[in-house]
């Protein structure tokens, strides 16, 4: 049984702390009036050369309402770059917030597929997966709460003085509405929670079951594949009005897969990295080498499977060169270079190269590596679906960013270790059990 | 020195013959060869057998394979008969490089696969129209066989294969020792 220490206690909130104040901070001094962002933009462009015109100019195909309408061009830019700066807080927030609601989000989906299939080899490692999906409907609430509350400030459809210009986004109105995008959001959360809800319970009413009763075990099997047929289609359009809505009239068909590999590898490697700290505590003594061995035998098959869908995603449209397509792409490898190539390297060649050996996938501090790259290559991942829709050229690392991560992570920990102290770390009552402890490879 | 005589020990379970070969293991006798009708979980780590370095070789073709898709995607596409991809005729290999991972890809599999194949069949010696050495057809089909050389006192070898659960134990003189 693990209870949760109070080193770690202060250590996530004093993270939450640190985060809110660094975010608070950063939201305070993006205020800035249009008058500032006109003398900032004049040093720029006296230290830069005017070099700067050409590259803020090519990618806000989203926001081109406005330069059209201003009689100004110098104004209408200016006015630009100040919207910009005020959405970066709003984005970190909204960025970090997702990307850990999504860590919890694969892990649900990770351990429905392990009941539906009925795998042998995992249900030692289901308690470590329950705690971690207990952040789902805490932080899916709070993704919801940040898109609602930011409103145009991220999801540019959203002003209404934006779509009354936009003939494109006229056509897409009848998805593309506020108390649409909240009931969605609501009855994807709701669809999600109550299957990790009764998850749960059946799981923990198992353990204390007869030996020969298993009706826990078959109910958990049944509501299992259910939940993944509801999953793969709500996470689908979940990550259309949560990500994609952001480039409004931009669109790709495997956008669903792309974010399900990330939510996936991300939330295998967290099991993997949680698994390692709760055995170096002297915890979870029936986890052995062969478990860890399939996470990250996962977590590479996941990375490859991520980058192939990157990839497929990135040549179709690199192909073509259709316009409308294409500037997706364009504004990412002009203003984005280096997160957006870095990611790869990050999600993809570093974890390849790491964990092919396959005795490297047995030595803990080889998964930890290999892990702490791929969620930062993911967070990247994330940064860079929503970050240039925002704020275009005007991103960076700073307070915003880095305060949003602290904040959440904290929240995270204190959610998921809570949710770990509150049970037994053994699954005691599972048909499986035994099969998993004795589990070698 | 060749051994001129060995004993096959002859099992009908995977289980059965697993424990057989830690106890013979245990009490020091080598055991030359197993043969069974499929693959046994675990049987290379019981018979001490080094472990494979098929890894090694795999990754070296495979990067032989990219290279090769490399070098003639860059002479087909690009030096030979310059291609415009994509509307973007700049007949430069990196910057038309998306058009060609998927090459890329398919040789880096096609040539690990096929080398490492081959190279089994190679490093085990077998080749179109070798004569089997499979002393035993049963272990084609549901038998396990073991073969182990006789030093010296053939009997209490026998009686040790015996309780191990052998189901028929020969003494056979081999032909050829290679």
């Amino acid at each position: 049984m693990y209870t949760l220490s109070n080193r770690l206690k202060i250590f996530s909130v004093a993270l939450i702390i640190l985060g809110a104040l660094g975010w608070g901070y950063s939201y305070m001094s993006s205020h800035k009036t249009l008058d500032e962002v006109k003398t900032m933009l004049a040093e720029e462009e006296a230290s830069h050369g005017g070099g700067h015109d050409v590259a803020s100019t090519t990618g806000h195909a989203a926001v081109d309402a406005h330069t059209d309408a201003a009689e100004d061009h110098g104004d209408a830019h200016a006015e630009h770059v100040m919207h910009q700066i005020h959405n970066r807080p709003y984005s970190a927030l909204y960025v970090a917030a997702f990307f850990f609601f999504m860590i919890a989000l694969g892990v649900l989906a990770f351990y429905g597929i392990q009941y539906a299939s009925q795998a042998g080899w995992s249900p030692v490692l289901f308690r470590v997966m329950e705690g971690i999906t207990y952040y789902v409907l805490p932080g899916g609430l709070i993704v919801l709460a940040i898109a609602m509350w930011a409103g145009d400030h991220i999801f540019i459809w959203m002003d209404p003085e934006v779509v009354a210009h936009d003939k494109l986004i006229q056509g897409k109105v009848g998805w593309l509405n506020k108390s649409g995008f909240l009931i969605r959001g609501l009855i994807f959360l709701g669809g999600w929670s109550a299957y990790r809800y009764f998850s749960r319970k059946f799981s923990l009413a198992q353990d204390n079951a007869d030996i020969n009763d298993n009706s826990n075990f078959k109910k958990n099997f049944r509501i299992s594949a259910g939940f993944l047929v509801f999953y793969i289609y709500t996470e689908s359009m979940m990550s259309w009005d949560w990500i994609m809505s952001v480039d409004p009239h931009w669109f790709s068909t495997l956008f669903g897969w792309y974010v399900f590999a990330s939510m996936f590898v991300s939330g295998i490697t967290v099991i993997a990295l949680i698994t390692i700290y709760l055995k170096s505590k002297g915890l979870l003594e029936f986890v052995n080498d062969s478990h860890m061995h399939d996470l990250a035998k996962f977590m590479f098959a996941i990375s490859i499977f991520w980058t192939y869908l990157w990839f497929s995603q990135f040549m179709l449209i690199w192909y073509a060169n259709i316009p409308e397509e294409v500037t997706y792409f364009v504004t990412r490898i002009q203003d984005y270079k280096l997160p957006f190539f870095g990611m790869l390297a990050l999600n993809f060649i570093f974890p390849f190269l790491v964990l092919m050996n396959s005795d490297y996938k047995r030595i803990p501090w080889f998964i930890v590596m290999a892990g702490i790259a791929i969620l930062v290559g993911h967070y990247v991942d994330i940064y860079n679906m929503i970050m240039p829709a925002t704020v275009g050229d005007r991103w960076g690392f700073g307070m915003a960013e880095f305060g949003a991560i602290f904040f959440f992570l904290g929240l995270f920990m204190l959610v998921v270790f809570y949710a770990l102290s509150k049970q037994p770390l053994l699954a005691k009552g599972n048909p499986f059990i035994k099969e998993s402890e004795h589990f070698h490879y | 020195m060749e051994a001129s005589q060995v004993i096959h020990a002859i099992y009908t379970d995977d289980d059965v013959l697993m424990s057989a070969v830690k106890k013979v293991k245990a009490e020091k006798y080598h055991i030359e060869e197993i043969y069974t009708p499929f693959p046994v979980h675990g049987l290379d780590k019981a018979m001490g057998l080094a472990p494979t370095r098929i890894a090694i070789a795999a990754f070296m073709y495979g990067c032989i394979g990219l290279i090769v898709a490399t070098v003639m995607m860059n002479f087909i596409m690009i030096e030979d008969w310059p291609q415009n991809i994509g509307g973007k005729p700049s007949f430069s290999y990196i910057e038309n490089m998306p058009a060609f991972v998927p090459i890329m890809f398919e040789l880096t599999v096609f040539f690990a696969a096929h080398l490492m194949v081959i190279t089994f069949y190679l490093r085990s010696r077998m080749w179109p129209f070798k004569k089997a050495e499979n002393p035993d057809p049963r272990t084609t089909d549901d038998h396990f066989l073991m073969e182990i050389p006789v030093h010296g006192d053939a009997d209490k070898l026998e009686g040790l294969l015996k309780k191990t659960g052998a189901v028929e134990i020969n003494l056979v003189d081999k032909e050829d020792a290679h």
